[in-house]
Parts: structure tokens; C-alpha cells; sequence
């Protein structure tokens, strides 16, 4: 399998994948966001269309649609304009019917548009290698200088917010994080898929997990696993590698509650 | 004696809602143990809002520690334990890492460094959870997990120690261990606390001074001198 340079590009980005997206899964599990990374990639798809309408890359125009659907919920949420999952809601519905006007206009509704929704092996460059590794690299360290407070305001918000804390800052960058992995992701897993990988790691974590900090390794043992064994099967089954990884995950978390169930 | 909270003529409302505090004078001495109390909805958590600067008057000012309460810069040094204090995550955070978020404010970035491990370890023993440390808070009684965030709100020495509602939630036992802990650690730090609570009589033997808010501050003084029948403080009259 690793005869193919295609295969060993897929396999680097995707191990980069595969440990960032649960970091940053991490802190909206915590937050109750689960769902953050839905509307956030449906954006991103409005994205996509959108560089295929004006002929620029769409991995670009949809980590930039990423980012401004990102803040878009932030800012909804901290003004308090609408709760939560209304400001999801808003920006989800209002990204997906954007995408598909655009997309319809671009006259683009294609086979390798499908490789921006649910991913593709084939299709990561080394261009693409780079720019994951670059972006992934330096939002692994933008979590690990800003951990303790992000950890502060995930554990007693009005608390963190009393003792002077910026926490709309740092919730702001959680929701950019967020932004940056479904916009170095969706080559591996697509960007409607990849938000599973944000959650499903955690959630599995958590239910086997002892502390915060074991709760983080063990979220990040199986984003990589699920990565590297759906990558696997995706090969060998010629599948779409977004739900094979995807599915992987969801054994990994049904594994995960049976050995809650039975301890 | 320097003044660690000062409110004068403060009015507060929150936007297009009706009055919640009227004329409210409150002088706080530095190191005083002080316990806010008064029927549901009649504005303690406002005030303490407003005493922290969450909260800005609609008339009036607010002073913390001689600066206006909303631009207050040791904001790290004011604990605060909030209503109902329950974990924010999911994930089974472990006592000492509860109490290690306590010190974040201190120093946002990086790695916690051995002075902030004493400290944490320190405030950890100061609440008798030293055999807990490394023990999910989900594993705790709700006294115990009540204590842990105690632990996190003295872990950076604080000058205020805030409590809103703190014994909403756990049982009798609980709430007497709870004033009792206080009370110590009153006299052990010399620490100005406020303690909001609409019930308040697990407390009341503990604290120097007692005031009442319903809108108003009705009472304010010693609890050994408030007329028996306000010590339902739902019986409260204006």
C-alpha cells in the first residue's frame, strides 16, 4: 500500500488529522458545541462552491468561509443574538443553502466536488501535505501555549470570567481552531464527515478515561487510529476514506461503552 | 481599616426589566465575613454581581478595593465559587485538576510551574480533600465536589472570596461542614468573604455581619440582632 506516494501523502496528513481534530473536539464537547463543527463545515461547502464559481482553490475559499462561519457563531453566541443551537442553526441552513446556489451556478455539481464532502485519498498533493502539516502544526501549538485557560473556562466559565480571564478571546479560539481543522481536513475526510472526528474520539475517551489529561491521550490514540485504519480499509475496499474513518471512530466508541458497561 | 467593596446609591435594572436594586449604600471592611441574604429575586446575586463588576449600575458606583469594580486589575485575586458550582466539562476532571484551573488567571500560558503545584497541593489540604486529589469530581459526594471548587477559589489567594448560593443542592450536614470551613478559613487567611445565600441560618454563627436585600437593604448588622421574625428571610418586608 505504501508503494504509493498517494497512499504515504494520505497516511502523513491524515496522522496530522487524525491528532488535531480530537484536541480541538476536546474543548466543544466540553462546551456542549458538539455540533459546532456541522455548521462550521457546511459553511466551509459554501466555500468550496464558491472557489469553483470564481476559479480559485477551493481548499482556500473554504477555509476562509470556515473561519467567517466560525466567528459568525461566536459572535451570535456572545452577543447573545441567539442561543447557541439557534445560531448554529442559522449559520448550518444558511451555509448549505449558499453552497448548493453556488454550486448549481458554477455549474460544478461533479464527482471531484464529492471528494470535498466525504474525502479522498487520491486526491491529497504534496502541496496539500504541506499546508496541513504547517496549519496543523501551528494550531497544535496555538492549544498547547492557551491550554491551561482553555481548560480554566471549560471547567467554570463564570468563574475564569470573574478572575479576569478573556473568555470570549479564548472561546473565539476554540470556534478559529475549529475553523482550521475542517479547513486542513477536508482532503482526508471531506468536510461533512470531519466534524464526527472532532467528537466521536472524545466521547469515546471520556467514558473510559480517569482524568482530563488521560481523557486528551486517549482521544488522541483513537482520532489517530481511526484515521490510520479507516485510511486502511479505504484503500483496500476502495471506499471514501471520510466514512471509513468515521466508522471506525464509532467502533472505537462503541468499544469504549462496553468496557463502561461491564466495569 | 481599608475598604474591600463599596456600593453608593446604586440603582440596577437590567435592560427593559423592572428595578431589581433600589438606593443600595453597602460598606465592606477588608477581612470582614459577610453574609448576603433575602428572599429569591430579591437582588443578593445582582448585588454580588455588581460588587465583582460583572455587572455595571444603572445608577450610583461601584468600588473594589478603592477601584471601580468594573476596571478592577487584581481581578486574579478574587475567588469566586458560583451558584449552584457545578463542573463545566464532561470529561472526569480530577480534584487537583479542578483546583489547578484556579490558577490560570494567575498565569494564563504555558505549563503549571512548581509554585502554582504547591499552591494547588496547599489549597487541596486546606479543604481536607488531600486524599481526593486525584480523584474525579463525578466520584465525589456533592459537599466534597462543593469543597474542591472552594480548593480552586483559594488556590490563587484570593483578597475577596465571593460565594453565591453555595449550599444550593447538598444536605443539612453538608452546609453546617461547609460554615464551619468558612469560619476557618476566615480565621486562618483573614480573607474578605461574601456569602450569598437565601437561607441562611447554617451560616449565621459564623459571620460577622448579616445584611438583608429585598430591592432595599432592609437589614444590616450583627445576626445576633435581627428580629426573630426575619430569620425566614422569605418574611422579609420593605
Amino acid at each position: 500500500m505504501f508503494d504509493f506516494e498517494f497512499m504515504r501523502l494520505a497516511f502523513l496528513a491524515g496522522a496530522v488529522v487524525g491528532v488535531l481534530a480530537p484536541v480541538v473536539g476536546f474543548f466543544l464537547v466540553q462546551r456542549q458545541m458538539s455540533l459546532i463543527g456541522d455548521g462550521i463545515g457546511h459553511v466551509a461547502f459554501a466555500g468550496v462552491a464558491l472557489g469553483y464559481l470564481i476559479g480559485v482553490s477551493p481548499v482556500w475559499t473554504a477555509l476562509l468561509a470556515a473561519v467567517v462561519g466560525a466567528v459568525a457563531i461566536e459572535w451570535l453566541r456572545a452577543r447573545r443574538k441567539a442561543a447557541g443551537d439557534q445560531a448554529l442553526a442559522l449559520v448550518f441552513y444558511t451555509g448549505i443553502a449558499g453552497g448548493v446556489v453556488l454550486i448549481s451556478s458554477a455549474g460544478a455539481l461533479n464527482a471531484n466536488l464529492f471528494s470535498y464532502l466525504f474525502g479522498s485519498i487520491l486526491t491529497v498533493t504534496r502541496t496539500d501535505l504541506t499546508r496541513i502539516a504547517l496549519l496543523g502544526l501551528g494550531s497544535l501549538i496555538l492549544v498547547a501555549v492557551l491550554l491551561r485557560s482553555l481548560l480554566a473556562v471549560a471547567i467554570d466559565e463564570e468563574g475564569a470570567r470573574v478572575s479576569g480571564l478573556p473568555v470570549p478571546v479564548l472561546n473565539g479560539a476554540v470556534s478559529l481552531l475549529a475553523a482550521l481543522t475542517i479547513g486542513i481536513s477536508m482532503r482526508i475526510v471531506g468536510i461533512l464527515l470531519i466534524a464526527a472526528l472532532m467528537v466521536l474520539p472524545v466521547i469515546a475517551a471520556q467514558r473510559v478515561a480517569w482524568s482530563l489529561r488521560s481523557t486528551m491521550a486517549l482521544s488522541i490514540g483513537i482520532g489517530l487510529s481511526s484515521v490510520l485504519a479507516g485510511l486502511t480499509i479505504s484503500y483496500y475496499g476502495n471506499l471514501p476514506p471520510g466514512g471509513t474513518i468515521v466508522l471506525s471512530a464509532t467502533g472505537f466508541f462503541l468499544a469504549a461503552a462496553a468496557v463502561e458497561a461491564v466495569r | 481599616m481599608p475598604v474591600a467593596v463599596e456600593l453608593a446609591g446604586v440603582d440596577f435594572a437590567y435592560p427593559h426589566g423592572p428595578p431589581v436594586l433600589r438606593l443600595v449604600d453597602l460598606r465592606v471592611e477588608a477581612g470582614e465575613f459577610l453574609a448576603i441574604a433575602g428572599p429569591n429575586g430579591g437582588g443578593k446575586t445582582t448585588l454580588l454581581r455588581l460588587a465583582l463588576g460583572l455587572e455595571r449600575p444603572t445608577r450610583g458606583s461601584v468600588r473594589l478595593f478603592g477601584e471601580p469594580a468594573d476596571r478592577f486589575r487584581e481581578r486574579p485575586r478574587l475567588g469566586y465559587l458560583a451558584q449552584r458550582s457545578q463542573l463545566g466539562v464532561q470529561a472526569p476532571a480530577t480534584v487537583r485538576e479542578v483546583v489547578a484551573a484556579g490558577r490560570a488567571p494567575l498565569r494564563p500560558f504555558g505549563r503549571l510551574g512548581a509554585a502554582d503545584r504547591e499552591a494547588v497541593d496547599e489549597a487541596i489540604e486546606r479543604v481536607d480533600l488531600a486524599g481526593l486529589a486525584s480523584r474525579p469530581l463525578t466520584r465525589l459526594s456533592g459537599g466534597q465536589q462543593q469543597r474542591a471548587f472552594i480548593a480552586k477559589a483559594l488556590v490563587a489567594g484570593p483578597k475577596l472570596l465571593a460565594l453565591d448560593e453555595p449550599t444550593a443542592g447538598v444536605d443539612v450536614a453538608a452546609q453546617e461542614a461547609l460554615a464551619e470551613l468558612l469560619a476557618r478559613l476566615h480565621g486562618e487567611l483573614g480573607v474578605t468573604i461574601l456569602y450569598v445565600s437565601h437561607e441562611f441560618g447554617a451560616i449565621e454563627h459564623v459571620v460577622q455581619r448579616l445584611v438583608l436585600v429585598r430591592e432595599r437593604i432592609v437589614f444590616d448588622g450583627p445576626p445576633s440582632t435581627l428580629p426573630g421574625v426575619w430569620h425566614d428571610p422569605s418574611h422579609v418586608h420593605v
